[in-house]
């Protein structure tokens, strides 16, 4: 089966086409050259329609503990947005905390083909990948925690050498089938269980005497010296403080050059200018990020109304607790592994502070110059859910209508944004290098993220509407795999995507000291640990997709 | 796969038969006959070596195959007014196929654990809590403090395991560990520790516990209270608890929602959970809940994100709805509401639905008795001993793989409520 799609405007920054018309071959799932004979079996007119790869989300809680916390927690927010079930779909609910099977029908629909879950933590990866197994038609994958996992402070305490720690990681990745690694609050988690109630880049954790700083360069040297592609995932120190962007510039100055991902920006940028001792320093951020070619990062974008703060940063998580909307929350010390915190929040337009979080956010977007190390997030759903973005990108591209939203917002931060100074617009060319080929590059996905020959087949096209919010809310198509799963914005079929992982490799003397540790000190056994490749496949619907590696090596 | 004639042995085996799901049982398997070889406790032993019963389903009590067993049950959701799919003592791929099918046929959906994990469940729902793991409390806890749970006769494994092992991680001084007890008292000496020490008791019939706990909060928000004593116990006694928890590096409480058997022991619970984070200002200090058994924690997992709810929710109206007094099961039942209803339990053969007005049809472990014929009656095999599965703790952190530990050509309740819902 051949299927053509004639003559689209393409948009494929992985092959610098930028609004070029072409015409699209598909079979077998993939894009394929023009035949030799020109026979197709199907063609579907696209002209004039703007064709993109499926877009990626490179940052997304949708599976996994805490995540599955937040949906238990809130029934009033699942009862204000209910989805019944039709022929082809299966019911569900949620606005902040969408039930699975919601989540990969919204996604979809709105022209996205993958999301990656930024925070597994290696006990809990198990249910992480239940919970995407679940989550139907999207790619998926998850990036794996460590940091403040014990057996990782404890050779850090014992000065082991850097050799034994990417033996670890290595090992870690591929047991709990991940695409990469993150760090949250770099030692943070396990200094909240000693009660440290703060922990800065240079603080030491109480009991092992090592640093955030320290952490951050063992774990970065680990993922490039094993071959990572996704550079170490970054939720720094300080998430929230007033004042943190200074914890933020020297992070970025501390990579020594190393890659490194700086997610949810957004809740590290702030200054503690003006009458409310809170400011923005998106500005100085964004100069940063412009100077170290080393450095991407994400958004995180807040956007108002509720939702709900889900985080592995259960010290954070604790001190933000106060402000829960509704008044509930849950902080858990999660087995001398990590932990977690979730507390829903609503951002109101009327907050001086909510109002400039709004604002840093889209300053980031606005003065960061390199659309290929930023990506388009909410760090969902703790700035915004996810169905927000078509409403993000609105933003990005419409500079009357931000300023016409920003005019709305509370007076006293308007006075303290240079926002509406701002000119810059995204182009389509811009967004889809953030949504598709610069997220896929980052993620480490070879055939994800562009159209050229031997690409997966995951393709969105849209109408070129004037309101970007309603272009990218309801695609006119979007192929999975080849398969048309969205038409006019519905879903038309169900698929199940792929795990997107990476094997990294590893020396199997690790299990040695692994094995002692687990029997001496944890309640499960190494061997229950491990993740098989079997459990993703699981009923059959599953599968894993192995990226490809970098060059390793010693730095 | 175990040989007919040759006994095999299996390591590092995961019991889904308790809520703290050890994992480091040996068993051996004969045949059909499975013997717990180490590791084994009055809960696990049993549950493992109970022998194999039937396979063949009956309708009426007439033995049919598989398929004809499945086309009735389908025939008959089909045309049911009020679906109720109760029981779900299953694992994970059951719980799926369970919530797949009450989506299709517009059942209501809830576990016959409930009662107990609704304590815990309805905190969550309306203040919140600060919780920790049983490693996390294995090599932390300086102090812990059992609430109105007698842990051994339900977890006879838990101090074995987590109070008493032989080393911890950090500098906690395992002869200095402290366990305090209020409310029930323990009924053997597990709480015992290796050198001795008895724990501390401070008694008190549930019906006190809410009382006690009230006055507990109050003290460890420095507030002065008049009474002397309350339940029978000193205030003076829960004054001193207060200083060793404040004075405590991080203490644990633990409780088992299925102990604290009595109308509203929520509102205990939420009393606790907020003691418990008013600590956290100064000090640490989690609540352990224990539960879980026999797939509970992991049927609202996977209810949770499949559906936005755990238990107690009903598809009648097309689309998932919550109401955790509406869709009780026992309420359900008792009063005549479920014209079909579809019993899972693939752990227990003890475990046979309540006697209802319902057409039932039983999805059981084989073996099951039943005083009353169902109308459908399908042995199903146990996850972790027929065939392989994954289930949760009861932290609902943690979940481990289960094997198969024998050959025994039972369907799996996956099978046969996926082929169910194939079918109608």
């Amino acid at each position: 089966m051949l299927l053509k799609l004639t003559g689209g405007r393409v948009y494929d920054p992985a092959h610098n086409q930028e609004n070029v018309v072409r015409d699209i071959y598909i079979r077998d799932g993939r894009i394929v050259d023009k035949p030799a004979d020109g026979r197709v079996d199907q063609e579907i007119d696209v002209r004039d329609k703007v064709i993109m790869s499926g877009a990626i989300d490179m940052h997304t809680h949708i599976g996994g503990g805490k995540v599955n916390i937040a949906r238990t927690m809130l029934p009033e927010d699942h009862a204000e947005e209910v989805y019944a079930r039709t022929e082809l779909l299966r019911s569900g609910t949620g606005h902040a905390a969408p039930s699975t099977l919601t989540t990969g029908y919204r996604y979809a629909e709105m022209g996205y083909t993958a999301g990656f879950e930024p925070a597994v933590l290696p006990i809990n990866a198990r249910q992480a990948h239940m919970e995407m197994h679940d989550t139907p038609i999207i790619d998926k994958g998850g990036y794996v925690m460590l940091g403040s996992d014990d057996f990782l402070l404890r050779m850090m305490a014992a000065n082991s050498d850097q050799e034994a720690i990417n033996n670890y990681v290595a090992w870690t990745i591929n047991h709990a089938q991940a695409v990469g690694l993150k760090v949250v609050n770099p030692g943070g988690i396990s200094a909240f269980k000693f009660n440290q109630r703060k922990l800065d880049l240079d603080e030491k954790n109480d009991f092992y005497g090592v640093t955030p700083r320290d952490i951050l360069h063992r774990l970065s040297t680990a993922v490039k010296e094993i071959g990572v592609p996704h550079p170490l995932h970054v939720h720094g120190c300080n998430l929230g403080v007033p004042g943190n962007m200074q914890t933020t510039l020297d992070t970025i100055q501390g990579a020594e050059g190393l890659p490194m991902h700086l997610t949810h920006i957004q809740f590290h940028s702030y200054g503690t200018e003006g009458d409310f001792k809170f400011s923005s320093g998106a500005a100085e951020i964004a100069e940063a990020i412009n100077k170290h070619k080393n450095i991407t990062v994400d958004v995180g974008q807040i956007l108002f109304g509720q939702t709900v703060t889900a985080s592995g940063d259960n010290m954070r998580q604790f001190a933000g607790a106060p402000h829960s909307h509704p008044n509930k929350w849950v902080c858990m010390d999660i087995e001398c592994d990590a932990g977690c915190g979730v507390v829903p929040f609503k951002y109101k337009d009327q907050s001086y502070v909510n109002a400039l979080q709004w604002m840093i956010g889209l300053e980031t977007f606005l003065l960061v110059n390199d659309p290929w190390r930023i990506f388009l997030t909410t760090d969902h759903p703790n700035g915004a859910p996810f169905t927000s973005y078509p409403h993000l990108i609105k933003l990005l591209m419409d500079k009357s209508f931000r300023n016409d939203m920003l005019s709305t917002l509370h007076p006293e931060a308007q006075k303290a944004t240079n926002l509406a100074s701002i000119e810059r617009e995204y182009t389509l060319y811009e967004i889809a290098i953030m949504t598709r080929a610069g997220a896929a590059k980052l993620v480490g996905l070879a055939d994800r993220g562009h159209l050229g020959v031997g690409a997966a087949a995951d393709i969105t096209i849209y109408t070129d509407h004037e309101d970007r919010e309603k272009m990218f809310a309801k695609p006119d198509y979007v192929f999975k795999d080849g398969e048309m799963v969205v038409r006019h914005g519905e879903v038309q079929k169900i698929t199940w995507g792929t795990t997107h992982v990476v094997k990294p490799e590893y020396d199997v003397s690790i299990e040695k000291p692994l094995q002692q540790y687990f029997d001496k000190y944890h309640t499960m056994k190494l061997s229950n640990f491990k993740i098989s490749n079997d459990e993703i496949v699981d009923d059959g619907r599953g599968s894993l997709t192995i990226q490809p590696l970098h060059k390793g090596g010693k730095l | 796969m175990a040989d007919a004639t040759t006994a095999k042995t299996w390591q590092e085996v995961a019991s889904p038969f308790c809520g703290i799901a050890s994992d480091d049982l040996v068993i051996e398997v004969n045949g059909h006959q499975l013997t717990v070889l180490e590791n084994g406790d009055a809960i696990n032993t049993p549950a493992f070596e109970a022998p194999l019963g039937d396979s063949q389903p009956r309708i009426d009590g007439k033995e049919v195959t598989l398929e004809q067993a499945v086309s009735h049950i389908a025939e008959q959701l089909r045309t049911a007014k009020q679906p109720l799919i109760g029981g779900m003592a299953t694992d994970l791929n059951g719980a799926r196929s369970a919530m797949a099918l009450a989506d299709k046929s517009g059942a209501t959906i809830d576990s016959q654990f409930s009662p107990a994990a609704f304590r815990n469940i309805l905190v969550l729902q309306d203040t919140g809590y600060m919780t920790t793991t049983l490693t996390e409390t294995r090599n932390r806890a300086d102090v812990i403090v059992v609430v109105g749970s007698d842990i051994e006769s339900s977890f006879p494994r838990f101090f074995e395991r987590i109070v008493w092992p032989a080393e911890s991680m950090f500098d906690v001084d395992l002869s200095q560990r402290q366990v305090i007890y209020l409310g029930k008292k323990p009924s053997g000496d597990h709480s015992t520790a290796p050198d001795g020490r008895k724990a501390q008791v401070l008694a008190c019939d549930d019906a006190d516990l809410p009382e006690v706990l009230s006055v507990l909060r109050a003290l460890i928000n420095g507030k002065q209270v008049q009474a002397e004593t309350v339940g029978g116990i000193q205030v003076s006694e829960l004054q001193q608890l207060t200083e060793t928890l404040k004075a405590a590096k991080y203490s644990v409480f633990v409780w088992s929602g299925m102990q604290l058997n009595y109308d509203h022991a929520e509102t205990s619970i939420q009393m606790l959970c907020e003691a418990i984070k008013e600590l956290n200002k100064d000090t640490r200090s989690n609540g352990l809940p224990l539960g879980g058994k026999q797939g509970d924690t992991t049927v609202n997992a996977v209810a949770s994100w499949q559906s936005g709810y755990p238990m107690r929710s009903s598809f009648q109206r097309g689309y998932p709805e919550y109401d955790p007094f509406i869709f009780d099961s026992r309420r359900i039942l008792a009063e005549g509401e479920a014209d079909v209803l579809v019993w899972v339990n693939a752990f227990n053969t003890q475990g046979t639905p309540p006697a209802s007005s319902a057409k039932t049809f039983v999805l059981g472990r084989s073996g099951m008795q039943f005083e009353i014929e169902p109308e459908v009656f399908i042995p199903v095999g146990v996850p972790g001993i027929d065939h392989v599965g994954r289930t949760f703790r009861c932290d609902s952190v943690v979940s481990v793989p289960l094997k198969k530990l024998r050959d025994s050509g039972l369907p799996s309740v996956f099978d046969v409520l996926s082929a169910v819902e194939q079918a109608l």
